[in-house]
């Protein structure tokens, strides 16, 4: 049941209770406790929006930022991944286990300048970060397994 | 100037083309239609399946390999149905890899029914069997199944339709476009009676890994059927591999021995390619067909569910990808139903009317498409249904 309600959810977390529990074979009711079960429970954490920003706004600047960390003693990374989470301008922080970096950030900007501003100013100069590598990303093609760039054509025939 | 009328051979004049096909046409030429209509998964082809086909077009010369299939295939395609099963087939005598599973029917229709004969046609069913038993000079006698009996077939509907014509009986299940299916019960009754008669059945069982809540169950298991039945089946919908163009047919060998020519001089063999990547369809893609499957339940429950709400009965089917619900309450014919509902919504669905006339007063629905695409649709729907319940009152 989890599997599932997890699976449509991903598909569409605006689905009414009655088309879930329709779904699953259950009622509304059972269907809205079923998720409250899942977000009391922390499984679930949120919900957001996946956007087309060429649609939504030009102008909005998303960059990958790889770190280089010192780890700390008996806390590894997560203390400096908790300083950088709390930035409003962080979308995402991530641990790597690739050896050439640690902390993989996605930032959210207005423009090129204030992305990399906050990766210089803000970013780079905390205390245990010893480089940081930016990438801008040009085009998103997929997110959330949602298709953000060419539709997925349907080439069946009706047979 | 030819008179192409008179080139043309009559039997084949008097076909007609497919009722599926005629409103795809339609919406074909509008925009933003939205089709509820295809026959076959949205799913891609399991990645194994397709890697193996690259590999076999990476290192292996692509040639046309034996008339019955590739030897491994076949071998595979025995064990896959003793396994399931648990009746045996001679992967060498008794067995032909066919192109598709409409191939295999065609070749049991041309290899038993002589001018005159008599076919059973369990109706509500796929198009392609009345004119596979005309075009060799057959008489397709349609046996009608009926919502009350849940769309299956029962031993009645089908003594009062046998004559000393009759020869074959083709048994669609589970169902295209009903979703019905047939369990062992269901079957038995069919078998005792048809044991004491020489009627062969064709059982198309296409869509047989797609039942939910229960295994599907086959007739040759039954007592004294195994000799009796041709057993149809294939890779289209149970692997995702419509396009790859494979089936197969499993019957007693006097009967393999002769349709074999039919196979021989009109098609010689099926594609090399598709025959060696579908070894592993059969060997290691249960789990993928696993989760198609549940994926495919949580649409059908879905649909079965809002097709209710809206007042339109739609029974529950337990196979395939379609739902078949009634629109009688409309006071429309499925044909009015779906050209209104394509006109005026632009949501494409089948008559059911196109699949016999026992189909009349239905829609089939087909879900093999993603939620987002289902839901859409059935806002549509339901915005049309309200539209023909304000038009009654207004009448």
């Amino acid at each position: 049941m989890k599997n599932e309600i997890i699976n449509i959810l991903q598909q569409n977390a605006r689905i009414s209770n009655h088309a879930l529990g329709e779904m699953l074979g259950i009622s509304a009711d059972e269907a809205a406790a079923e998720i409250k079960k899942l977000e009391d429970s922390g499984v679930i954490k949120g919900y957001s929006v996946i956007l087309d920003d060429d649609l939504y706004d030009k102008s909005i600047v998303y960059a990958t930022i790889e770190l280089k960390v010192t780890p700390q003693r008996d806390c590894g990374f997560d203390d400096i991944a908790k300083t950088i989470m709390m930035y409003d301008e962080v979308e995402s922080v991530s641990l790597m286990s690739s050896g050439a970096y640690d902390l993989a950030v996605e930032v959210k900007g207005s423009n090129l300048k204030d992305v990399a501003f906050f990766v210089s100013e803000r970013l780079a100069t905390i205390d245990g970060i010893l480089s940081t590598s930016t990438h801008f990303i040009l085009k998103k093609y997929k997110e959330k397994g949602i298709f953000i760039d060419g539709e997925d054509k349907d080439e069946r025939g009706l047979g | 100037m030819i008179d192409y009328d008179k080139v043309l051979s009559d039997k084949i004049k008097k076909i007609k083309p497919s009722g599926i096909r005629k409103f795809f046409d339609i919406a074909g030429t509008m925009e933003g239609v939205i089709s509820l209509g295809v026959g076959e998964p949205d799913f891609n082809t399991p990645w194994v399946i397709r890697k193996a086909a690259i590999q076999v077009l990476e290192r292996r010369h692509i040639v046309y390999g034996p008339n019955k299939g590739l030897a491994p295939l076949r071998g595979a395609i025995s064990d896959n149905i003793a396994k399931k099963h648990g009746i045996t087939y001679d992967p060498d005598k008794e067995m032909i890899v066919t192109v598709g599973g409409s191939e295999a029917i065609d070749l049991a229709v041309r290899g038993l029914i002589d001018p005159g004969d008599e076919v059973l046609v369990v109706e509500p069913c796929f198009v392609c069997y009345a004119p596979l038993v005309e075009l060799v000079g057959g008489v397709a006698v349609p046996v009608p199944t009926r919502l009350e009996n849940n769309f299956k077939l029962t031993v009645d509907d089908l003594k009062d339709k046998v004559t000393e014509r009759t020869k074959l009986l083709i048994l669609p299940f589970p169902n295209n476009p009903t979703g019905a299916i047939m369990t062992k019960e269901d079957l038995e009754p069919i078998a005792e009676f048809l044991r004491g008669t020489d009627i062969i059945v064709l059982s198309d069982e296409i869509y047989s890994e797609l039942t939910y809540g229960r295994k599907h169950f086959s007739i040759i298991e039954l007592e004294g059927m195994r000799e009796r039945t041709i057993y149809v089946n294939g890779f289209s919908k149970a692997y995702a591999m419509t396009g790859w163009r494979l089936g197969y047919v499993a019957a007693p060998e006097p009967i393999i021995t002769q349709i074999a020519k039919i196979h021989q001089y009109g098609i010689m063999c099926s594609p090399f390619i598709s025959q060696n990547a579908a070894v592993e369809a059969l060997t290691s893609c249960d789990e993928e067909v696993k989760k198609m499957v549940a994926e495919y339940n949580v649409r059908r429950r879905y649909l079965v569910g809002e097709f209710n709400r809206l007042g339109l009965t739609c029974f529950n089917p337990e196979g395939a990808f379609y739902v078949f619900p009634c629109i009688k309450s409309t006071g429309l014919s499925s044909e009015e139903f779906c050209e209104r509902l394509l006109y005026e919504e632009k949501v494409a669905a089948v008559p059911g009317s196109a699949f016999g006339d026992s189909g009349e007063g239905y829609i089939r629905i087909s879900y093999a498409y993603s939620f987002k695409h289902l839901m859409e649709a059935m806002g549509r729907i339901e915005k049309f249904l309200k539209k023909l319940e304000a038009e009654k009152h207004e009448g």
